[in-house]
This record gives C-alpha cells, structure tokens and sequence, in this order.
C-alpha cells in the first residue's frame, strides 16, 4: 500500500498549480497582455468579426460578385433574393444546387411603379469561383475569376437587394469597406503621428510648452467638430479628382481628431518621466532618443495601441456622416457613407429598406473595434493586479 | 467664488478670439472671394460684369487688403451686427441665424435635460446591480447607441413612422403653426414635434453617459463609509442615493463640456434629416453651395454657444461642489 503524502485535491486552497504559476513569472509582457486579452469574451468575438472584415477590405474586387459601378436598369430596386442551397430533382429528390429565384416584374397601372415578385419557377444557378468580366486586383493584374457569382454570366443575383440604377448593393458594400476602413486605419495614423508630437512633446519637456499644448487641445476639444468638418470639407474644388479628396478628407479628421490621442500620450509621458527607472537610464548617460525609445516605449506603446483601436471607430463614423451629407467623398467612389447618401429621402427608403444595409455595416464594424479596444484597454497594463 | 466666475469670464476673451480665427479662416478657404462668385453669377445669368465694375468693388469691400487687415475688418463689422450677405439667399446673414440658432439651442437644452434624466437612473442601477442580467442588456445597449451614427437612427424613425404610423415626423411644427405666432398652443405642437429629435440626439450621450456613471459608482461603492453607513442599518436605497451616487454625480455636471459640442455637431446631421428648423440644414446647405459668409457665422455662433454653455456648466459645478478650489 502507498501512503499519498498531499490531502485529498477538494482540501487544497484554490490556488493556480505550481507550473502555471512560474509560466506567469516568466512570461514576457506581451504574452501577460495576450493571456489578459484572451479573458475578454466579446473582444475575443469581436477580433474574428474585425479580422473577417479586413480580410474583404483587401479582397474586395476578388470577393464582390459584381463591379460596384455596374448597373441593370431593368433591376431597379430589386428586393433582396433569398439563396437557396438545395433544388428539387424532377423526380423530386433534394439535390445541392445552390440558386436564386427570378423576379416578375408587374408595373402598378396608376403610380407607374415597378414592384418585383420572387418567381419561384426561374432558378439562377450559383456558384464559387465562376468566371466573370476581366478586372483587375490591387490595380496590379488581370483576373476573370469571382469567389461566387451566377455560373452563367448576366443572369441577376442580388443578394442584398439593388439600388436606384440597379446596381448590386452587396457588391458595392463590400467595396465600399475598403474605403470606409482604410480611411479609418489612415486617418488614425496621422492623427498619431500629430498626436506623439504634439503629446510628446508637451509630457517629455512640460513647462510653457507644454501649457500653450494644452490649452490649444482643450479649445479644439470644446468645439463641435462636426461644423468644423463640414466647414474644412466645403472648402475642397468640386473639381478636384477622387484620389485627392479622398486623402484631403482623412486629413481634415484628423486635424481635428489628434487631440485625444495626444492628451494619452502626454499622460503617460508625464507619469513615466518621475519614475526611477527613467531617472536612473539618465545619470548612465543615456541619450534622450534611447530613453524615450528604450526605457519608457516599453510601458506606453500598449495604451497608445488601445487608444488607437478606440479612435479608429470615431473616424470611421465622421466619414460616413460627411459623405452622407455629401460633403465628403463623392462617387464613383463608395464608401459605407457614400451608399448612404442613396438612403436619404424618405420615398427611397420606404421603397427600398434594403438601402440600410450599409448602415449595419457601419454599426457592426465600428461596435467590434470598440470591443476589440476596450479589451485591449484592459489588457494593456498586465501588472496591475 | 465671484473672482472664479470673473477669471472664467475673461478666459472666454481668447476663446472667442480663436473661434473667430477658425470661422474667418473657414470663409477664406475656398479659392476666389465674394466678388468671384458675383461675377460667376452675373456671367451665368447672361451678362457678364464689367473688370472695371469688379475691381471697384474690391477695393470698396476691402478686398485688395492683406488677410489680417479683412480679419479685422470682418470682426468689426461683426461686432457692430453686420456678418456680410448671403449669396444664396441675398439677405443679410444675421437676418437668416438668429431664428435658427435659437431652435439649435432649444434642441440642444432639451435634449441634455433628457439625457440626463434618462442616465442618471440607468446608471445607478446598472452600477448597484453590476453583472446581474439587466446591467448586462444595458451595457450591450450602450455599446451598441454609440456605435449606430445618429442620422441613420434618425432615418430609421423616420422608415418606422411612415411605414406603421402613416405619416411623416420630419420638422418641429405642423404645417399650421410653422408661422404661427408664439402661443400656447404653438408650444404644444413643438412639444409634439420635439421628442423625435431629442430621443435621436439623445441616444449617443445617453449612452456615454450611463457608462460614466457606472464606473464612477463602482469605485465609490467599495468605500469604507458605504460600508459604515450599511452597518449603521441605512436602507440600501436611501444609503446609495444619499452618499455615494453624489459624489459619483460631479462628473455628470461635468460631462456638459464634452456632450454639448457633440449635441451641437449631431444637430448638423440629424436636422437636416428631420428637416428642422434648426441652424444645421441652412449651414449644409451654404457650405454646399460655398455661400461662405452664411457659413462661417453658422459655424462662429454654434461654437460660441457651446463655449457659454461650458462655461455655465463650469461654475454649476463649482456651486455644486465645494471641494473644488476657486482658485486655479
């Protein structure tokens, strides 16, 4: 017989196993704010949601059925079609042959309007990786494939409904993800790059300096930025081509924007220069550059990325509200805002419900960042506890 | 206390000073001036002005001047009333603002009235109740009113009230009473009208504003004197309400600063959906068409307006709050 030494396992104080414990004491920070992070359910969803949505931002012209310009005006207003993955055989067997019904269209004698009926005896079918019109990727090469589409080409497929010139609504959502979340990613960069000048400055040497800094960001922050926008916005040539707008728009959010990020940033400046640590690196003689980038970028760079996350949605959001009102971007190009615009009298969107879609887009994109950066706010700091 | 009002009195001197900066700055953007777009508009209707005639009136409006000397002269005139003309709708500016500014900043009070009405309990029991069921649906609900913009809120009220009430809620009076004189039962036909913008305006704030006010509860609320007050056989109700949710309540006076200017800038969009008669439709609508002297006295007054309403909300907090320093 052998004598266990330990008491029984439900005698034991609730205590993390022995290993567990040193794998935390070595641990690196990173790999603390990872485990931290991983803790954050709806952040942990929310990164998936992100991840799929950057994916079809730098995929888009491979994943959208259509050229978000091509228009049927036959299909006006389309209503949504549903997909059907399987079909009856003739002898009435299920069989897998993703479709989609045709419309009948029937026109009102007296309004003159056209209204669409699903008619379930026109089957389109559907499929991956069909051949399509050429088009080209990143403006790099030539493709004629689609991730999924109609197999035979021309026949309508509108998955998400069709706008005012019959153009296909998911096709132009899915594009307009690309532009709506890179001026988001862009417009951040620069207003970080403002804000660590600007924030750093006024932390790292304080004084008059850093006085006149602050009362400037308090002012900015005291304005309704929306005007401000739409003035700085109004001020573009009508004439001026997409690209230039388009860069002259995330530069006007972020003129504005940087002031949150710099008051971060001068916070954590102004915390970590008294630290002894950072005292310390100085009377060893060590430059200035090595003790912003060696000793303190260490601590910050976590908040200043969480920060980021969390601003990313605000621009994001005053896009879509400067292109709505028609002020920021304009067609050809399509953003999130842009496709909007089309939602704006009250006679559309009664006949086309539909024109909200790139409404959700918005809303789910800028609720997973907020998610995602409030996780990694509370991930960002892994020796709090 | 009186020298702390003063010395916040006189800081508004160089706010409103850069604010008159940004809007002068904001006219001057766009490329050609007042009499460019008189030409262009003589040119369209079919007879061109003569050069002669357009460099008088530059000279006469100061036009041939170094920016800073039209600085001043702009605020000058300003001071004295005069903004300049609308092009678009060739009247003078401030004849056009005034009414409408007024409407922007009934809207706005209105509407900060309801947020905090509407916050300030959900809040409380969102904090006391942390992690039950309800404060779960609520924080899901914050999340989601800060991530939805407000004009596609307010597009989507408008969708549902065609589609199942039958009629449109698009402005702030009836047809009636849209030139009716101020009565009592114009005032009820406002409030009628009202709620529809204050709910849409409101969300964002409310939204913000009950995550604040969760937080800050939560920290005061593992307090020792919460403790001691329990252990005295306070009623829980009375307990929280009297001690800890006031010291929680400072930042919501606070909080003025931030919301007021988003209030403002969601007004822009959310009236020009609505179609109310507020400043934001006509400021849209002169930036579009480039009527700059309409524009930038829009964008002047709705900054100075929210300058004031910081400021008053800045000595309600020090009323409020005797602990902070006048001094400073």
């Amino acid at each position: 017989m052998t004598t266990d030494a330990s008491p029984p396992a439900d005698l034991l104080p609730d205590v993390p196993p022995a290993p567990a414990l040193a794998r935390k004491a070595h641990a690196s920070q990173w790999q603390l704010m990872w485990w931290q992070y991983r803790r954050h359910k709806l952040a942990m969803v929310s990164s998936l949601v992100l991840a799929f949505i950057i994916l079809v931002a730098i995929f888009c012209e491979f994943l959208a059925p259509f050229s978000p310009n091509a228009f049927t005006p036959r299909y006006t207003y389309a209503p949504p079609q549903a997909l059907h993955f399987f079909d009856r055989d003739a002898d009435g067997s299920l069989v897998w042959r993703p479709h989609v019904n045709g419309y009948k269209v029937t026109i009102e004698p007296t309004a003159l309007r056209r209204t669409f009926v699903v008619d379930e005896s026109q089957k389109y079918p559907i499929g991956l990786f069909v051949k399509s019109d050429p088009y080209v990727m990143w403006g790099l090469f030539t493709l004629e494939t689609k991730l999924f589409g109609p197999l035979k080409k021309g026949d309508p497929m509108y998955l998400l409904g069709a706008d005012r010139l019959g153009r296909d609504m998911l096709s132009r959502i899915i594009y307009g993800t690309r532009i709506s979340m890179s001026i988001g990613l862009i417009g951040v960069a620069m207003s970080l790059v403002l804000g660590i000048i600007l924030g750093g400055i006024s932390g790292y040497y304080g004084g008059w300096i850093d006085n006149i800094i602050q009362r400037v960001i308090e002012f900015i922050l005291s304005l309704p930025t929306t005007p401000l926008w739409l003035g700085l916005a109004a001020a573009m040539p009508n004439n001026w081509p997409p690209l230039r707008i388009y860069l002259a728009i995330t530069i006007i959010l972020s003129l504005i924007g940087w002031t949150n990020l710099a008051r971060v940033i001068r916070g954590r400046f102004l915390s970590l220069r008294t630290e002894d640590f950072v005292t310390a690196a100085r009377l060893d003689g060590a430059s200035e550059p090595r003790i912003i980038f060696r000793q303190m970028a260490p601590s910050f760079v976590s908040h200043i990325i969480a920060e980021v996350s969390l601003a990313i949605p605000a621009m994001i959001l005053a896009e879509t509200a400067l292109s709505f009102l028609g002020l920021g971007l304009q067609p050809p190009i399509v953003s999130w805002g842009v496709l909007l615009q089309e939602a704006q009298n009250i006679r559309s969107i009664t006949t086309a419900p539909w024109l909200f879609f790139p409404g959700i887009a918005v809303v789910i994109a800028v609720l997973s960042l907020n998610f995602v950066g409030d996780g990694l706010r509370d991930a960002a700091d892994p020796y709090r506890q | 206390m009186l020298i702390f009002i003063l010395r916040r009195l006189l800081w508004m001197i160089p706010s409103f000073f850069a604010v008159s900066v940004v809007a002068f700055t904001i006219i001057q953007l766009p490329p050609g001036d007042f009499v460019t777009s008189y030409a262009a508009d003589l040119a369209t209707s079919g007879s061109p002005a003569d050069p002669a005639t357009l460099a008088a009136m530059r000279i006469r409006y100061g036009l041939d001047q170094p920016m800073v000397f039209q600085y001043f002269r702009w605020v000058g005139n300003a001071l004295q009333g005069d903004l300049g003309m609308s092009f678009e709708y060739r009247t003078p500016v401030t004849d056009i603002i005034w009414n409408r500014l007024g409407m922007t900043a009934l809207v706005a009070f209105c509407t900060l009235m309801f947020v905090w009405a509407v916050a300030f309990p959900i809040g409380v029991y969102s904090a006391v109740r942390q992690y039950s069921i309800g404060d779960y649906i609520i924080t899901f609900l914050c999340f989601l009113g800060m991530a939805t913009p407000n004009f596609l809120l307010a597009l989507f009220v408008m969708y549902l009230s065609v589609e199942y009430l039958g009629y449109s809620v698009g402005g702030l009076f009836s047809p009636d009473f849209v030139n009716a004189p101020w009565d009592f039962a114009r005032v009820l036909d406002l409030l009628k009208h009202l709620w529809i913008p204050v709910v849409v305006l409101g969300v964002a704030g409310i939204a913000s504003l009950v995550r604040i006010m969760r937080a800050n509860l939560l920290d005061e609320l593992g307090k020792p004197y919460v403790e001691t007050g329990r252990a005295k056989g306070l009623p829980e109700l009375t307990l929280i309400l009297r001690y800890p949710t006031r010291v929680a309540m400072n930042p919501f006076i606070s909080t003025v600063g931030w919301i007021l200017p988003v209030l403002v800038s969601g007004d822009v969009i959310v009236s020009s959906v609505l179609s109310l008669p507020t400043a934001g439709p006509i400021l849209i609508q002169a930036l579009k068409t480039q009527d700059m002297y309409l524009g930038g006295a829009l964008i002047m007054f709705q900054c100075i307006l929210v300058l004031i309403g910081t400021l008053l909300s800045d000595i309600l907090l020090v009323w409020f709050d005797p602990r902070i320093r006048y001094d400073n």
